[in-house]
């Protein structure tokens, strides 16, 4: 998609964006469609990887990827803080919880080897995935990527769903402050009693209905104009040279990372 | 005389739960090459009209006919949605396509015309409207009259027969609405305007008429 000089004329102060999806950057021109599909088997990978051998590695090529990306650094660091803020929580919880050898006691709690071991390779692993997402999948408009997986054959109900939904997402963003501009207004005050919560719980329930009312709306309008349950896309991707390259080194880093992981463990062990 | 493009006969509608109904043994007809305008205070039944004759909502009794056939199933409606053009009132209603291109060649598409030529058309209407260069605009990101005139094309690249326009004005600056004023006038099919604005109406229907529970009558 170009990108048009009225595009970025905001035209009311949304504080939904997608900083990351314009750009210039090679990780910016690629089809949407190979760093979909690359994305996605890497996130698997990840998922599924139990040596820190692997993880380190794909860690370490996410960070090439999102170093290609030429992002803005200050926004990449305050997303992954966001991400890395519930990985917080596994550090409170899984050395203490997790059985195995202790290896620090405070009175009556024990953080275990295995414990810390293992949160460390989530935190690897999460911050792997995420990272190159960032630097992969952020860098297309939420529009492309709903058209890119229609193209890759992905269930119409999903991309659909995808679209619809970042569609009115905005709506009710623009809906939703606007009640909350009726309910100041009137002198209204969040404080802690049954006032607040009740008024707050009227503002929910009013944006439920008013959503439900406009899918209502929505597919009236979209009946008029005489459909039938099929979606016709008119966007068209070109895969060019640079997107076979893409995708070929990709599927052999991502073969590198699995032999990383399931066939140097055992070699080593022979060893 | 020709034939009436509209004719509904004797209808009762009511919505659920509402203790009396919009209208009760209604009766309206419509004639070809028309342009009436539909006025009368907030909930007469303007709207509820204009959601009967697409067939969005369905009379408890009597008869619709429309370009001359009885239409009371969902598919004699298709049928009518293929031919009549229905402008809502909340252009974040009808605009749901990621980019303006797409959506105004949506209804294009339903009818079966192949991609090209639904682009050709959305195209030709959007040029037709002022609306050239914006094609790969983000729908959501347009303004509130830039969504108006985008949402007309997208019915009027539908290239219907009849055109109903539930208060077009609503929302608009004087610049915009006589823009539509212009546009309007130049369009050489039938067209009913539901509007609150004496003066805008004046100056694109020749009629107007006030929505009353039984029967319109002229204003």
């Amino acid at each position: 998609m170009g990108l048009l000089p009225e595009q970025e004329e905001e035209r009311f102060l949304s504080t939904i964006g997608e900083p990351f999806s314009e750009g210039a950057s090679l990780a910016h021109r690629l089809d949407p469609r190979g760093k979909v599909v690359v994305a996605a088997l890497f996130a698997v990978l990840m998922a599924v990887a139990q040596t820190y051998a692997a993880t380190l590695a794909g860690l370490a090529v996410a960070l090439i990827c999102l170093a290609l990306a030429r992002l803005p650094l200050k926004k990449v660091v305050v997303r992954l803080l966001l991400v890395n803020s519930f990985i917080f929580f596994l550090w409170v919880v899984l050395p203490l919880t997790y059985p195995g050898e202790a290896v620090w006691r405070f009175g009556p709690l024990a953080a275990t080897r295995e414990g810390l071991i293992y949160t460390g390779l989530i935190t690897l692993k999460s911050n792997a995935i995420i990272i190159a997402l960032i630097a992969l999948v952020a860098t297309v408009p939420v529009v492309t990527l709903g058209q890119a997986l229609h193209n890759l054959r992905l269930p119409d109900k999903l991309c659909h769903l995808l679209l619809f939904t970042y569609r009115y997402l905005y709506v009710f963003e623009q809906e939703y402050h606007r009640l909350v501009q009726a309910i100041k207004i009137r002198g209204f005050q969040p404080r802690t009693n049954l006032h607040t919560y009740r008024t707050y719980a009227y503002l929910v329930a009013m944006l439920l209905v008013r959503s439900y009312d406009r899918a209502d709306r929505v597919f009236q309008a979209m009946l008029c104009r005489g459909f039938h349950g099929v979606f016709y896309s008119l966007r068209t991707f070109s895969w060019q040279g640079r997107d076979g390259v893409f995708v070929v080194a990709s599927m052999l880093v991502l073969m590198t990372l699995g032999y990383l992981e399931w066939r140097l463990p055992s070699l080593l062990v022979r060893i | 005389m020709s034939e009436p493009l509209i004719e509904l006969q004797n209808i009762t509608f009511a919505y659920p739960g509402a203790p009396c109904p919009v209208f009760q043994d209604f009766n309206f007809q419509l004639l070809p090459g028309k342009h009436i305008g539909l006025v009368g205070p907030n909930g007469c039944g303007k709207t509820t009209l204009l959601h009967l004759i697409m067939g969005l909502l369905r009379p408890q009794a009597g008869k619709i006919v429309i370009f001359g056939q009885e239409v009371s199933k969902e598919k004699d409606f298709v049928a009518v949605r293929q031919k009549v053009g229905l402008l809502f009132q909340n252009a974040d209603d009808q605009l749901f396509c990621p980019t303006v291109l797409e959506d105004v060649a949506f209804g294009p598409l339903n009818q079966g015309k192949p991609p090209a030529e639904a682009i050709r058309i959305a195209r030709e209407t959007m040029e037709r409207l002022g609306l050239h260069g914006f094609e790969e605009r983000v729908t959501y990101k347009l303004s509130g009259g830039e969504k108006k005139l985008v949402s007309l094309a997208t019915v009027l690249a539908m290239q219907p027969q009849l055109l109903l326009l539930d208060e077009p004005t609503s929302g608009l600056d004087e610049q915009t609405k006589h823009r539509l004023m212009h546009i309007l006038q130049d369009l050489d099919i039938a067209y009913m305007i539901v509007s609150h604005e004496r003066d805008f109406l004046n100056h694109t229907v020749k009629e107007c008429c006030h929505v009353h529970a039984t029967c319109c009558t002229s204003a």
